[in-house]
């Protein structure tokens, strides 16, 4: 199948307005604020991304109060998302979006189309999907009633600090929590990235229902976390666009030695090689989210492609704009460390490169020694 | 069967003309007269001009044009073979020329009657282009030209030239250039194999002693010889051709063949870096394809820069992995022959010829350090390096 890798002239309008949006209200001095605030994320943000503007619900049908877009639309907001480092739940909604649509979950997603915050309750480094990814060790047993009670933890769960429901993997089978339940204590961690901030769950017979058991969970789950790489690769590629922009920038007004420093070639040249990367993971996440979006049945390799390209992609641009600033880069005022932080968690979220490496070893027929 | 300016060319018209082009010509005649026929009925390069082997049609539409002739087991024009023709020398006199020069030279060119060269670099101006030293004097109502060019490909099958030489040492560098065409065949031209570290001669010495140029054979007014260069370096860059490879279509596949036919050879460390190379060789794939769909769509961008830069260094890593992965055994050379390939070969021979030749990607049509310059100054905007060159005589520069 051909994938269009292009954006659209809609998505390009759809990048104009969610960038214009996100400068007037995510400016990265209210980022830092609310980062450092003991605020999870940015309620008032959220609710302009899901209440007012149903840019949280883009890829949910209409006629469940989504927006009826696609995943490559989708894609476009969380690259804005990652040039602005914005602390909203978005990622998370957005791929237990996946999971509800997958099993057909239509009052939940009405409320998450409402403005709630719904989140896979997941280590956030779970990894490829497939049989290695890193799902809770939590157990389930029953109620009298006979309803499904669930006992465990999970630690390092994103997105989910604020949620009012999470779906839990659990047994082979996937479950609704409410978030409020007696019997689950959210407890905060604190975290690298206080822009996306981890949480660990804690379970004492917390009552569940159940969503789906047996190759229905395992598919739906499966499916959710192709996505949920895929969709990262786009976030991490906004994020690498913004540090280069802005280094850039930089290096063309400051001046040391009596030149524009971004005149030396020591550091142009490593700018261009960090554009050559970033042109390819432009390519390389825009193919991940079509072939995830149109069901191709390549999705699972563009997903791990996209990963063990892109999250290291982030990280060296990040890290790129913090040396390149200088001293002025390593300071709390210069939103610089927001992004170093971010993307080394990005890296890490749905599993490291390696971990996609290694997924590639059986996709792509490269058996290991 | 010139194109009517009220009639836009569209694939299906485009199919229509070629089919009746087919009719009325047998692909089985003589070679040349059918691609002569081909450049007179407009469907040798679509976007050209009427009259010049075009139609005026839009440049996407000429796979059509040729998926078409193919088909239909049409003889082509060798299209690897005429390269440079194609791609630098055609759009620069297409751009630059008289009528008579268009007249003269683009039909044999596109037909491969006539290949030609490019007399560019030479031994003191390589990546600094603009500073050639090859001297062209006025005699008369022509030129005298002296001079030595380098790493000249296809000049010993070569009719043509496009030369740039110096008519002015007193001016500033890029001010006194002159672009001429250059009659390989003339008294004084001579050419010389150049043996490359693969002990290949794929590409040539070319010496130029008191070689007499029509004036004629000018492209472009005199000192506008840099302008003009411009134009054929630009067409360098974007000549990014052929279709889009499919997954493991280039060096990678074999380096992956090997791996998984050979398992003695695997370790776990070698293995990683097989996947670290197929994620970068797949990225670059991918690329390819997203490029070719924005020139598709008449969007062209800066990124054939990056594929350049990104080819060049992959396929040096793939090569020298596979040299590793193969041990002793990678160490086999099949022979030092100086051959005189006319096609770069990147999947042929053995995995050391593809590690040397992969050597020369970084370094041919424009070095991998020039093409970062380029890509800082001109797609992210960053400031040029102080020069020390502007607006001093050419011939007052160190050297």
């Amino acid at each position: 199948m051909t994938l269009d890798l292009r954006y659209t002239e809609e998505q390009e309008a759809l990048r104009d307005s969610v960038r214009a949006m996100l400068t007037d209200h995510a400016g990265w001095a209210r980022v830092l604020q609310v980062a450092a605030s003991p605020e999870p994320d940015d309620a008032d943000l959220w609710r302009l991304l899901s209440v007012d503007t149903g840019l949280a619900a883009l890829a949910v049908p209409e006629h469940l109060g989504g927006a009826g877009a696609s995943l490559a639309e989708t894609a476009v907001v969380l690259e804005e998302l990652g040039r602005a480092v914005a602390p909203v739940p978005y990622l998370g909604t957005t791929v237990a979006a996946q999971l509800l649509l997958h099993l057909g979950e239509d009052e939940l997603l009405r409320d998450l189309a409402g403005g709630a915050i719904i989140a896979p309750a997941m280590p956030c480094d779970v990894g490829p999907a497939g049989p290695g990814a890193r799902l809770p060790d939590v157990e389930v047993s029953t109620a009298a009633d006979g309803s499904p009670l669930l006992n465990g933890t999970v630690c390092g769960v994103a997105d989910a600090s604020r949620a009012r429901v999470l779906v839990m993997p659990a047994g082979g089978a996937l479950f609704a929590v409410d978030a409020d339940a007696a019997g689950l204590r959210r407890t905060p961690v604190v975290s690298l990235d206080e822009t996306r901030p981890l949480c660990d769950l804690a379970m004492w017979n917390a009552p569940a229902r159940l969503l789906a058991a047996g190759e229905r969970a395992a598919s739906a789950l499966d499916a959710a976390l192709v996505a949920g790489a895929a969709l990262l690769a786009s976030e991490q590629l906004g994020l690498a666009q913004w540090c280069l922009d802005t280094t850039v920038a930089h290096l063309r007004t400051r001046y040391q030695f009596g030149r524009p420093v971004g005149s030396f070639q020591a550091l142009k040249h490593r700018l261009a090689d960090l554009w050559v990367e970033l042109v390819q993971a432009r390519a390389v996440a825009r193919h991940a989210v079509a072939a995830v979006a149109a069901g191709d049945p390549d999705a699972r390799l563009a997903a791990a492609l996209a990963q063990a390209h892109c999250g290291p992609l982030a990280v060296r641009a990040a890290e790129e704009c913090v040396q390149m600033h200088g001293g002025i880069g390593f300071t709390w005022e210069h939103p610089a460390h927001l992004y170093l932080k971010r993307a080394k968690s990005a890296a890490i979220a749905y599993g490291t490169a390696a971990h996609h490496r290694t997924a590639l070893a059986t996709l792509a027929d490269l058996a290991p020694a | 069967m010139g194109a009517s300016a009220t009639e836009p060319v569209t694939a299906e018209s485009l199919r229509e003309r070629v089919d009746g082009f087919l009719a009325g010509h047998d692909t089985a005649q003589d070679r040349l007269e059918f691609l002569r026929a081909r450049f007179d009925a407009g469907l040798a390069w679509v976007h050209y001009p009427a009259g010049l082997g075009g139609l005026g049609a839009p440049r996407v539409l000429q796979p059509v044009v040729d998926q078409r002739f193919a088909a239909a087991g049409a003889p082509d024009n060798s299209p690897r073979r005429i390269g440079i023709g194609l791609g630098m020398a055609a759009p620069t006199i297409l751009r630059h020329g008289t009528a008579e020069q268009r007249a003269r030279f683009l039909r044999p060119l596109w037909t491969a009657e006539e290949v030609w060269c490019q007399l560019f670099s030479e031994p003191g101006a390589g990546s600094d282009l603009a500073g050639v030293a090859t001297r062209a004097v006025r005699d008369g109502d022509g030129w005298l030209v002296d001079g030595q060019k380098v790493w000249t490909s296809m000049a010993h099958q070569a009719r043509w030239g496009i030369l740039l030489a110096r008519t002015d040492p007193a001016a500033p560098k890029h001010a006194g250039l002159t672009y001429f065409l250059c009659d390989m065949h003339a008294p004084g031209v001579e050419v010389r194999p150049l043996r490359q570290a693969t002990g290949e001669a794929e590409f040539n010495e070319v010496f130029l002693s008191g070689v007499r140029l029509d004036d004629g054979l000018r492209l472009g007014a005199v000192g506008e010889g840099w302008a003009v260069a411009r134009t054929t370096l630009m067409n360098e860059r974007v000549a990014i051709g052929g279709a889009a490879l499919p997954r493991e279509g280039g060096m990678i596949g074999v380096l992956a063949r090997t791996w998984r036919t050979r398992p003695e050879l695997r370790t776990p460390a070698l293995h990683d870096e097989v996947l670290r190379l197929w994620v970068r060789a797949e990225a670059l794939r991918l690329t390819g394809i997203r490029l070719r769909q924005q020139l598709a769509a008449g969007e062209p961008g800066p990124e054939g820069s990056a594929m350049k830069l990104a080819f060049a260094a992959l396929t040096q890593q793939i090569s020298g992995t596979e040299v590793e992965l193969l041990g002793a055994e990678g160490l086999r050379h099949d022979h030092w022959r100086a051959d005189r390939p006319e096609e770069l070969d990147l999947t042929g021979r053995g995995p050391t010829y593809r590690w040397l030749r992969a050597k020369g990607n970084s370094i041919e049509g424009g070095t991998s350090e020039v093409l970062r310059n380029i890509v800082a100054e001109r797609v992210l905007g960053l400031p040029a390096e102080p020069r020390t060159d502007t607006g001093v005589a050419w011939k007052d520069l160190p050297r």
